[in-house]
């Protein structure tokens, strides 16, 4: 094992003081845990809820799954022939533009009529929150591709869309695309309590802290959600910069080391 | 055929808002197979587009340029290219640089890996081979992206002030180097750039252009015996005579 660093240490300081802070507060000077729950009443409720959880995390996990795949499989493709080819983005681009602002919360009832309370109306929502991030990093990295480095794959034979495509555009915008998709998780797991809020089942993180222990007043029960959602959020993102980021931007100045 | 490349009636002219301007005026050339040739030029006289032409990434508006017989209608492979500007692919690594167009045209891994190595001693960077282009200087980069040019075997190698972007110092050494790797490979040498003393170093045959719209003032043999000494009397003659060439028109 190797020694925590001092840079690391100093992180770790403001955490602790935050995390008694809470304690304290909650316990001596509000002391009613219907509105803050102390700190360690929340640590303890994760230990008596962990079956529970364990089942909760899997069906969050199963939701977010599927509208992350959908996400990303509906964006990359749109994604290069809007960055690649100027018409399809002249021509795409307004209708981007009218359905972006379009919070992912307000497709709920459509979500429901369409495809019916299932896992895959979850999905669905979540799809749609992580799709234009995806889809607009994406196509930006597409269309910024420089002209020397197309210039130069035709003078050595790369002559062609398709190859232009495979050799020298979607390698230069990998980058683009892992920052988008990274940004597209962020935001479809913000979706992921929303989605499960309107009982598209009978488990999930998002369900079980709306519709069972906000209904029943246990908010020691709630904060422990919501720390599970904040850390699950925070393992899932390292997860991807450690297996996906690092890889791809090894040819990247300053982020190699 | 004892040419290797032949332009006749060159013209080139752009769209613009005012109308068409012209770059480049019925230009008329030929080149010699081994030949180094520099084009020299004050800015914006088309020289660039001259050689993008001959790459085949321009077209002529009027006019046609004629490669070993056959007439130039699009890039290929056969006439290597080095940019001005820095045009390593950043994710591949030098090697990988190198074995671009020989994996684009299908060659093996092995083979295509053994031909890169060998192209990668010729300008001199074998302990480089698996940096990426971030890690290398401007003039590493530059021999890099020769390397690259040379390893699809083109006919002629077409430069587009390659060492434009470097110092002078390495511009010294990178020129030698030049000098070496033209007189190993026999390879015919397009070389643009718009210093004079860059030209007088390197070439054969120096072909002046003027400005705007670009025409053809002079083709001046250099005619001194390699290797050239930067400082020598020839040298300063001939130097002379291509700045009195590029100022004469200037003046008009």
């Amino acid at each position: 094992m190797r020694r925590p660093t001092k840079e690391e240490g100093l992180s770790l300081v403001p955490l602790i003081i935050v995390l008694l802070l809470w304690e304290i507060i909650a316990g001596y000077v509000i002391r009613d845990p219907l509105i803050l729950p102390r700190f360690s009443a929340v640590i303890f409720s994760i230990y008596t809820l962990r079956e529970l959880l364990i089942i909760d995390i899997l069906t969050s996990l199963l939701h977010f799954g599927i509208g992350m795949t959908l996400a990303f499989s509906a964006a990359l493709p749109l994604a290069i022939a809007m960055g690649w080819f100027r018409n399809v983005f002249r021509a795409v681009d307004p209708i981007i533009e009218i359905v972006r602002p379009i919070p992912p919360l307000a497709w709920i009832p459509l979500a429901i009529v369409w495809i019916g309370l299932n896992h895959y109306a979850a999905g669905f929502i979540i799809f749609i929150g992580a799709f234009f991030p995806i889809l607009i990093d994406s196509y930006t990295g597409f269309r910024d591709v420089p002209r020397v480095l197309v210039e130069t794959g035709n003078v050595l034979g790369c002559i062609g869309n398709i190859k232009l495509i495979r050799y020298v555009a979607l390698p230069y915008a990998l980058p683009s695309i892992a920052t988008g998709t990274r940004v597209g998780m962020g935001v479809g797991w913000m979706c992921v309590v929303a989605a499960e809020m309107f009982g598209v089942g009978n488990s999930g993180l998002g369900y079980r802290l709306f519709q069972k222990f906000y209904f029943l007043h246990q908010m020691d029960y709630v904060v422990a959600y919501m720390l599970i959602l904040g850390v699950l959020a925070l393992c899932l993102d390292r997860l991807f910069r450690h297996f996906v980021e690092y890889k791809l931007f090894r040819w990247k100045k300053g982020i190699v080391k | 055929m004892n040419n290797k490349l032949k332009l006749h009636n060159v013209t080139k002219a752009f769209q613009s808002e005012e109308g068409g301007i012209k770059a480049l005026e019925d230009i008329n050339l030929e080149v010699k197979p081994n030949e180094f040739l520099c084009i020299i030029g004050p800015s914006g006289c088309g020289k660039t587009t001259l050689l993008r032409m001959i790459a085949g990434l321009d077209y002529p508006s009027r006019g046609e340029i004629i490669l070993d017989g056959d007439r130039v209608s699009g890039p290929s492979p056969d006439r290597g290219m080095v940019f001005q500007e820095f045009s390593l692919f950043p994710w591949r690594t030098v090697l990988k640089n190198i074995e671009f167009g020989l994996q684009i045209r299908g060659m093996e891994d092995k083979e295509r890996r053994e031909i890169a190595k060998r192209y990668l001693e010729l300008v001199g960077l074998q302990d480089f081979g698996n940096s990426y282009p971030y890690e290398l200087s401007g003039g590493m980069k530059q021999r890099v992206a020769i390397a690259r040019a040379l390893a699809t075997e083109p006919s002629i190698l077409l430069m587009d002030e390659p060492f434009g972007s470097v110092d002078a110092q390495t511009r010294n050494v990178l020129q030698e180097e030049l000098l070496e790797i033209w007189r190993r490979t026999k390879k015919t040498i397009l070389f643009v750039t718009h210093s004079v003393d860059e030209a007088v170093y390197l070439a054969d045959r120096v072909v002046v252009m003027s400005a705007r719209p670009g025409r053809i003032i002079a083709c001046v043999d250099i005619g001194i015996p390699r290797p050239r000494k930067r400082t020598s009397m020839e040298a300063n003659e001939v130097r002379e005579r291509l700045l009195m060439l590029l100022g004469s028109k200037r003046q008009k």
